[in-house]
């Protein structure tokens, strides 16, 4: 397989002709930035269908990709992860914010302005029953993007499509069967095949395997992580199941109602996740394990159903079902904040750290009412490791300082500009307090993205 | 299945002698057949197991192994007319309580089905009709089975609704199934399917609709209700994490048939099957340390149609060559116990298995 992968870059030559392109991103590189992205759908109403509302699917959320790592996002349904993918795609159209991909603004590129970048940005879907054209042949769906893209590859298209479909597993002759023809695991793999095509160097996976069968699964995963290692690709892999999502990611965003609520390293957000939604969603993930059935007071559980995103909770979004919710997470929103080397958080009251807000009133109705769905163990268990971690990142933090005022050297135009931003948003939680001050400066900084310095 | 008999009390007679068993549900032999144009669809072919009250019985497989045609089987509700002039065929027997389902009066089963053993489906968005306010439903299926006046029916639905967790219970009831979010569906659902205090409950798939937030709530939900109503229960799924939670028993599916049964924890942790250390080595898992490849099992489920001959997991099985003469390859392995209460059906011989488990197996987990 891995000869093979070095044949496909000699065969499309479209690859590096692309006009518009700028050069390809080196690993470690920077390939994807989003900066405050935001999409509202609006709800309309009566006979002049006037706008009444909106659904803020997606509200504000600053990431980056990296070339060659998979960014994983999580969440449960409805907090704006697929809104975000079909985003970073282009195949919606932000609100507001903005979208890099190589360091060009892609955020208002109109189809045809797109149509250079397809060829680098791929999407694989879910439903693999739903996304493949029943009417049409294998040969015939995976050697589209080659027509729609006037791509001629070298030996021709047929062979081409054959040897994509022998690099997913499936069997080249099978060129001119239908899907129906095939089962669920196989019509992925043509799903893959067909996102592959044009040799991208993004691929947005929308939960790629959560339509197929435990052991199904495994195939598909592993052959996304084979075809990473042979092909060099980026993957933002959109998915509601944490164990899959540990397993394919380097890096991981938790959303929740079109916010992210931590991103992490995999390693840490597992290890010691700090959002306190981090940690209930994980512990809610039945375990394998028989013995684990007595263990029921390991679990932290939420109560309700997430809020409408028409009307999100004023705040902290998770406030309303949080268990450490004090007063000003009812009225500050907690900005996403680098507390650890890369590790991102956005709350009051992190987990496993010291107290953003620890001067706070305790909101003694909801913290009651979701500490009784805590058992003592765990919170008597967080604390301690909070102790100990804070501890430790105390020592850490003045390197980190040092670091984060270099990187405002270089971005200092960038860095002025969230700032500014930061503040708006600050000033519209009204009541504004001296945590908030403290909350608006960690704003300025969050932007600087230290990981881009690693090197 | 003779080779059950041997295996003492705790398993049921051969088949053939139809006395009443001991247990409380006694699958024996069960077969489910669709005829279509293709063939012979045998969706399960020869499934027997046993459930005693307030135990809960855990059937995985793939999709198309047979699971919910099983669940539907027990409930009766495989009838002619539901697939055209063709009718499912259905043999074996069937025991709840002393009662052998399949040869009984229709009209009997019918008062038994929601009263004895009530179901609750995987998507209850299908499953409730849209028409009907929720409260409306569960009075339905609460005075089939009890004669009382709607008033106290409804008093009895709000009662089901505030036992399940829905908040405002009394205003609830007359909401329609579209005003409940997914995880309040599938508990109004339960609710619907407890109100006659069923002895027998078969939650088919219950939250594999639902995210881990709320299937964690709705797992407890049905654990606290087993432990107040002590019904027997069988949980059909395809994840592995919601058995180990809930099961005591657990009985794994491949090609409609058994390939594995036991305690929970035997199965986890002694596995015997090829098939059921694939499933384990397919899940990712996060009570682990990152694992560097997933171990998948290769191909794909069989066709119901054409089974392989011999071990129907042969063609994926990656020790079908171990036992001598090719027999995985012509003769069907019968289940033997290997081990307390606890049996598998392979060709490979207890030794071979024992050491391919804790050798090859395990220390890749």
């Amino acid at each position: 397989m891995s000869d093979q992968a070095e044949d496909k870059a000699v065969t499309i030559p479209a690859q590096t002709s692309g006009t518009t392109l700028t050069k390809d991103a080196a690993p470690g590189e920077t390939l994807l930035k989003v900066t405050g992205l935001q999409k509202h759908f609006p709800i309309k109403k009566g006979l002049l269908q006037r706008q009444v509302g909106a659904v803020r699917a997606v509200d504000g959320i600053d990431f980056e990709v990296k070339a060659g790592e998979t960014l994983g996002v999580v969440g449960e349904s409805g907090c704006g992860k697929s809104t975000m993918g079909r985003l970073i795609t282009r195949l919606l159209e932000p609100t507001a914010g903005k979208v890099e991909f190589e360091g060009k603004d892609i955020t208002h590129l109109g189809v045809g302005g797109m149509r250079p970048l397809r060829r680098d940005v791929q999407m694989i879907f879910q439903d693999p029953y739903s996304s493949l054209n029943p009417r049409h042949t294998i040969g015939t769906i995976v050697s589209a993007p080659f027509k729609l893209q006037g791509v001629q590859p070298e030996g021709g298209v047929k062979k081409e499509v054959q040897r994509l479909l022998s690099v997913v597993g499936l069997n080249p002759e099978h060129y001119n069967r239908y899907p129906h023809e095939f089962s669920g695991g196989q019509r992925q793999r043509i799903g893959i095949a067909r996102a592959l095509a044009l040799n991208p160097k993004l691929v947005v996976a929308d939960e790629p395997v959560s339509a197929l069968d435990v052991s199904i699964q495994a195939q598909v995963v592993n052959l996304l992580d084979d075809l990473q290692t042979e092909l060099g690709l980026t993957y933002v892999i959109i998915a509601h199941d944490l164990s899959v999502v540990r397993h394919v990611s380097d890096r991981i965003a938790v959303m929740y109602l079109g916010k992210i609520m931590e991103l992490a390293d995999r390693d840490l957000l597992y290890k010691s996740p700090m959002h306190p939604y981090t940690k209930a969603l994980m512990s809610a993930v039945p375990i394998p394990d028989p013995a684990r059935k007595a263990a029921k007071s390991e679990r932290i559980l939420l109560k309700g159903d997430v809020p409408s995103p028409i009307a999100p909770p004023s705040g902290c979004r998770f406030h309303t079902r949080c268990w450490k919710a004090t007063q000003i997470c009812t009225t500050t929103e907690p900005p996403l904040k680098e507390l650890r080397p890369g590790q991102q958080v956005a709350c009051h009251h992190p987990e496993n750290f010291e107290d953003q807000a620890p001067q706070d009133v305790v909101l003694l109705t909801a913290a009651k009412e979701a500490a009784e769905l805590v058992s003592e163990q765990a919170l008597a268990e967080s604390a301690a490791t909070s102790a100990a971690v804070a501890a430790e990142v105390e020592t850490s933090e003045t390197s980190e300082t040092f670091e984060t005022s270099e990187g405002t050297e270089t971005e200092a135009s960038e860095t002025e500009a969230t700032e500014a931003e930061a503040t708006e948003t600050d000033a519209a939680g009204a009541e504004s307090s001296e945590t908030e001050a403290e909350a608006s400066e960690g704003a300025g900084s969050r932007d600087e993205e230290p990981p881009t310095k690693e090197k | 299945m003779t080779e059950l008999s041997k295996s003492g009390a705790a398993v049921g007679e051969p088949t053939g002698t139809s006395s009443a068993p001991t247990a409380f549900l006694e699958v024996r032999d069960l077969k489910v057949h669709f005829p279509t144009d293709d063939g012979l669809v045998k969706s399960v072919d020869g499934l027997s197991f046993q459930l005693e009250k307030g135990k809960t019985l855990g059937i995985v497989g793939e999709s198309g192994s047979g699971k919910s045609v099983t669940s539907l089987g027990i409930m009766g509700l495989h009838t002619a007319g539901q697939y055209g002039k063709r009718k499912a065929q259905i043999s074996g027997e069937i025991w709840l309580d002393g009662t052998e389902l399949l040869s009984a009066d229709p009209d009997h089963v019918r008062k038994l089905r929601g009263r004895e053993m009530a179901m609750i489906f995987q998507d209850p968005l299908s499953a409730l009709h849209p028409y009907y306010t929720i409260g409306q439903q569960i009075v339905e299926a609460y005075r089939i089975h009890h004669p009382v006046d709607k008033k106290t029916a409804k008093r009895r639905a709000v009662e089901m609704l505030d036992r399940v967790g829905i908040p405002q219970p009394d205003k609830r009831v007359d909401n329609y199934p579209h005003e409940f979010s997914g995880g309040m569906r599938q508990r109004a659902m339960i609710a619907m399917s407890l109100v006659n205090n069923p002895e027998l409950l078969i939650a088919d798939e219950p939250t594999t609709a639902l995210d881990v937030t709320v299937q964690a709530q709705i797992l407890d939900l049905i654990r606290d209700l087993q432990k107040e109503f002590g019904s027997a229960v069988i949980i059909i799924t395809h994840d592995l994490g919601v058995v180990a939670e809930l099961a005591d028993d657990l009985l794994v599916m491949y090609g409609g048939r058994c390939v594995e049964r036991g305690p929970a924890e035997k199965v986890f942790y002694e596995p015997r099957h090829p098939y059921t250390w694939g499933l384990l080595g397919s899940m990712p898992r996060l009570d682990r340390e990152q694992q560097e490849r997933l171990i998948p099992v290769k191909g794909s489920p069989p066709s119901l149609i054409n089974l392989p001959s011999g071990c129907a997991f042969n063609p994926r099985c990656p020790y079908a060559d171990v036992p001598k003469d090719d027999v995985t390859r012509t003769v069907r392995p019968d289940l033997t116990e290997v081990g307390s209460k606890h049996w598998a059906a392979c060709h490979m011989s207890q030794e071979q298995r024992e050491r391919i488990w804790t050798e090859e197996i395990a220390p890749k987990l």
